[in-house]
């Protein structure tokens, strides 16, 4: 895909990211590179590492309870070298972040187009009246409907999808260049929650908008993503388009995700394929690959050495020894992941 | 009817690919209490609050042994000593008595005066709050209505008009101080049980069968009790002021009994002549106090266990 | 695999026979008033008539958005809450009478929630947890143990490592598997599993949902399952209840409601899945906005104003719960032959 074109900036470049609480070595080096205008999505369980991956871009994190090591390119700044008063003018301004929980980026006691147009103008010098014009273009361009009304109203006299919309709107509020999604319709109703993810392709393609979301639901991050990235363990397994990723999966985490899908069952009723037994330990991680515990082709290498990322094709990326035989176990057909008597 | 689940019965096969666990170092479980305790003992500032407690607790029960002098024996002559006499360490008071000495002792019915009106309270108010709030509906408003009324007036206010009624004595003393803080404790008690009667855990118990006792008694009793405690030992410093109020203002304790308050009442007067031997008894209460709530909040930070 | 039945005969204790449902549930009706300012008095119409059988054996799966009313009919058939009219039978007797008490009902009906570890008592170990049932209904302490423990072998968590644990330290997959066998423990005959596995990681949902299929199989259990998962209930369920705002909107074999949905909320509910198909991504969303507030449901079809087939007659009449097929049922004006609606089947002779 990129790979002919000239090089260009791209819009998140992490290398070799590290970042640990204490002993708990959260995320291990983690590569991971956003072209501009192109959405990327975020899997994993909980313990994965992604949410913690995707705040640090922000740097949320206090520096004295955690560790952060690598480099973090963002919207084409460093953002481990900014200096407090840059940082708080990137967050926001080239970069912004939306949560699951919308409540919790809002101020209660404070309507929703003050938050708005008060955000606007800490970050450019803009009349009263253009910013408040400029939170209703917003109101619509997210489709929040009666927008003029809506904008005097408080948080909590929003339902939950139109407060959802409203915290986008307030996150694009300063034109950045990248938004940040942290699970952002884990908390809504399937028939809102598509409504979202379709708003937020509609931003990435109307703006030129670069997006990172991060979910544990795949079928929502194919519903966005143009490329996947499967996280197991603090460590980046599996990345390639949505396509290479769901069609063609080399990993055996991922295989093991898509097969354990209720909806993938053979029948109804049939036992799910499962992944036997759960994630490390992040305080004492065992040596190698830190999923060969429960992989279904562990070898004894996998237990010494981790693999090094290595693509299979372009713009497809495993970090596995034993790639091509999972992809051909894949191939196979619909019961080779039999681990029943593990 | 015969049971069909018994250990012998169960037939593991099948199912060991969906055992949730790899293999592990089995570790054995603490308990609730034990999780507590390790956590507190690694809170430095607990362990010192803690351990100045334990010392004043130490000193007061010990104190008719080791006491340098009679606390009662005054010297018209060797009034007002200050800080730093090679006799009197600490100095002496207006009666010439030595005040190491009468700290000393004074410890037991400041300590006494701080912590049992709270006991009492705690009993009182915990069973009314825990009632209120898990029976909840029409006994619940009655109850915390009634107990609102206290809260009308500032409880300093309270515990001088009640002690004023009642007349001076240190059992009137602890019989106002309980009526101060019993409302208080009560109404904690009430909205904790209250935050606990909600939980699905408790639904899970009705469904059981089980009766509104004993669900009482097994699945709230437990963890309301914890915060309810909490609140309450952060109470013994208030206690400990009010009390040595009540003897300031004549009401509690009656001399020569050796009590932090009283002594600061009667060494007012000296406070141009010795500041420091005056300010002493103060002093003592503010670190002791302070101690019980340095201990109470780390106390409370232990016991908040997160998933 | 095999699955070794016990224990006894599930239908031994059956009074009604095979074809009587378990349980029996007509005209629910469950309002909340509103306390708010001081204007005419208004109320929460969370459960507005609701009939449905649950069968022997089989899994009945309940859909449907927030606010449809589906965790509160979860806790009216637990009795939770009290309703405020309506019938329920279990095994055609009526629950809270004299013939079943609820305290002889609860021993037969049990309920997993949604949040496992707000479900475990934190100053309880799991094996506290699961001998409390046993015990208040009493069994001897020494056997409510042993029960406990083989229940936790049972759900496949080694009772040596996990009895004397408590839920904090256990992962949420592995306290799920403590709620099940808790359930377990009276020796139930149906289980209502409320968005049991909706907040558990998609490997671990497998696990559980393949713990849950062993354990019918093997107690001969029946299953109400709730969750807003279409995907889910489609692989667990045997038949589907879908509910809009208070009411039934379709019952009926889940392969028959969730291939060929007669409510247009169904359809639009299927649409709104993720396809997991990049090549296929879905285009537009079939329903605009939030669910409606249960305060003050619409006139008519509760469904009307977000519907693509309304007409006129949707506003004016409510529709009525209709087979389209054999089991089939659907609240739908569109779907009746007769109703005056446009869309609707030509009347046949023979139905």
């Amino acid at each position: 895909m990129t790979d002919t074109t000239i090089p260009t900036v791209p819009a998140v470049e992490l290398s070799g990211l590290r970042v640990a609480f204490g002993k708990t070595q959260v995320v291990d080096g983690v590569d991971l590179r956003l072209e501009r205008g192109q959405a990327l999505a975020l899997i994993g369980e909980s313990g994965s590492g992604k949410s913690v991956t995707l705040r640090a871009i922000l740097r949320l994190y206090a520096p004295g309870r955690s560790r952060i090591e690598g480099t973090i390119f963002a919207a084409g700044r460093d953002v481990l070298a900014l200096d407090k008063r840059a940082l708080s003018e990137f967050r926001g301004g080239d970069v912004s972040m939306i949560f699951q929980e919308p409540l919790l980026a809002f101020d209660p006691v404070y309507t929703v187009g003050n938050q708005i147009t008060e955000s606007i103008r800490r970050h450019e010098t803009i009349s009263a009246r253009d910013a408040r014009a400029r939170a209703l273009a917003l109101f619509e361009r997210v489709r929040i409907p009666s927008p003029e009304r809506r904008l005097d109203n408080y948080p909590h006299e929003m339902s939950g999808g139109m407060r959802q919309r409203a915290m986008i709107a307030l996150a694009l509020a300063c034109r950045p260049q990248v938004l940040l999604a942290d699970e952002p319709t884990t908390a809504l109703d399937a028939t809102v929650q598509i409504q979202v993810l379709l708003l937020l392709r509609e931003l990435q393609r109307d703006l030129g908008l670069s997006i990172i979301i991060v979910t544990h639901d795949l079928g929502a991050a194919v519903e966005v993503a143009d490329r996947i990235a499967v996280m197991y363990a603090g460590k980046i397994v599996e990345t390639g388009t949505a396509r290479q990723v769901v069609r063609d999966p080399h990993h055996p985490y991922t295989i093991g995700l898509l097969r354990s899908r209720a909806e993938g069952a053979m029948d109804k009723g049939s036992r799910l394929q499962t992944i036997p037994g759960s994630p490390p330990d992040l305080a004492n991680r065992p040596p190698g690959c830190p999923f060969a515990p429960r992989c279904f082709l562990v070898a004894d290498r996998c237990r010494k050495e981790m693999p090094p990322a290595a693509a299979i094709a372009p713009g497809h990326v495993i970090a596995c020894w034993r790639g091509e035989e999972a992809s051909a176990a894949y191939r196979a057909g619909p019961t080779p992941v039999a681990v029943e008597m593990a | 009817m015969t049971m069909p689940i018994t250990a012998a019965s169960v037939a593991l096969d099948g199912n060991l690919a969906d055992a949730p666990d790899a293999p592990e170092a089995f570790v054995p479980s603490r308990g609730f209490w034990g999780h507590v305790g390790h956590r507190l003992v690694r809170d430095p500032v607990a362990m010192a609050a803690g351990a100045i407690i334990l010392i004043v607790v130490g000193i007061a029960i010990l104190s008719p042994w080791i006491t340098p002098m009679d606390p009662y024996r005054g010297s018209m002559l060797r009034r007002l000593k200050p800080v730093g006499d090679a006799t009197y360490w600490l100095g002496s008071d207006e009666l010439g008595r030595d005040m190491i000495s009468r700290l000393m002792v004074g410890a037991r019915l400041s300590l006494f005066m701080g912590v049992t009106p709270v006991l009492i309270a705690f009993g009182i108010g915990s069973s009314i709050g825990i009632l209120a709030g898990y029976v909840g509906g029409w006994t619940n408003t009655i109850l915390m209505r009634t107990i609102d009324v206290f809260f009308a007036f500032p409880s300093v206010l309270l515990a001088i008009a009640l002690s004023g009624a009642l007349g001076a004595g240190i059992f009137n003393s602890i019989v106002s101080l309980t009526c101060v803080f019993t409302p208080q404790i009560a109404r904690v008690a009430e909205s904790v049980t209250t935050g606990i009667r909600k939980r699905d855990y408790i639904d899970a118990a009705k469904l059981s069968g089980a009766s509104g006792l004993t669900i009482m008694r097994v699945q709230v009793l437990g963890n309301v009790i914890g915060p309810i405690f909490v609140y309450s030992t952060s109470l013994i410093s208030v206690s400990m002021i009010l009390a040595s109020g009540l003897s300031f203002l004549g009401l509690g304790v009656r001399p020569p009994e050796p009590e932090w308050g009283l002594m600061l009442n009667t060494l007012r007067t000296a406070i141009y002549v010795n500041p420091m031997v005056a300010a002493l008894p103060g002093l003592a209460i503010f670190v002791v106090s302070i101690s019980f709530n340095l201990f109470s909040d780390g106390l409370r930070n232990a016991m908040e266990i997160r998933q | 695999m095999s699955v070794i039945p016990h224990g006894p005969d599930p239908f031994a204790m059956d009074r009604g026979g095979p074809a009587q449902p378990l349980l029996s549930i007509s005209g629910l009706v469950k309002h909340f008033p509103v306390r708010k300012g001081t204007g005419p008095k208004r109320v929460v119409r969370a459960v507005d008539g609701v009939d449905f059988d649950v069968m022997k054996g089989e899994t009945l799966g309940i859909v449907g958005e927030s606010g449809c009313g589906k965790s509160t009919t979860a806790k009216l058939i637990m009795g939770l809450i009290e309703r405020d009219t309506g019938g329920m039978l279990y095994d055609g007797q009526a629950i809270g009478e004299r013939a079943m008490p609820w305290r002889s009902y609860r021993r037969q009906a049990q309920m997993v929630f949604q949040d496992s570890y707000a479900s475990l008592n934190p100053r309880m170990t799991v094996e506290q947890s699961i001998a409390f049932g046993p015990k208040v209904n009493g069994v001897p302490g020494r056997q409510a143990v042993e029960r406990a423990r083989a229940l936790l072998a049972r759900v496949g968590l080694e009772p040596k490592r996990f009895a004397g644990r408590y839920p904090h330290e256990i992962s949420g997959g592995q306290r799920q598997r403590v709620n099940i066998a808790r359930a377990l423990a009276l020796e139930p005959r149906l289980v209502l599993l409320d968005e049991a596995v909706s907040a558990l990681d998609k490997s671990v949902e497998a696990q559980v949902l393949n713990l849950l299929l062993d354990l019918k199989a093997e107690f001969g259990l029946t299953y109400i399952f709730i969750s807003h998962d279409l995907n889910v209930v489609r692989y667990i369920s045997d038949r589907v209840m879908v509910m809009y705002l208070g009411r039934v909107a379709e019952i009926g074999p889940s392969d028959s409601v969730l291939a060929a949905p007669g409510h247009p909320y169904t359809q639009a509910l299927l649409s709104s899945m993720p396809s997991l198909d990049p090549d296929n991504r879905t285009q537009e969303a079939l329903l605009a906005g939030d669910p409606p507030n249960p305060i003050d449901p619409p006139s008519g079809c509760r469904f009307h104003p977000r519907c693509a087939l309304a007409e006129g007659i949707c506003a004016g009449r409510e529709p009525p719960l209709a087979p389209i097929m054999p089991l089939h049922r659907v609240a739908c004006l569109a779907r009746q032959p007769g109703s005056g609606h446009s869309a609707a089947p030509a009347e046949v002779l023979a139905a």
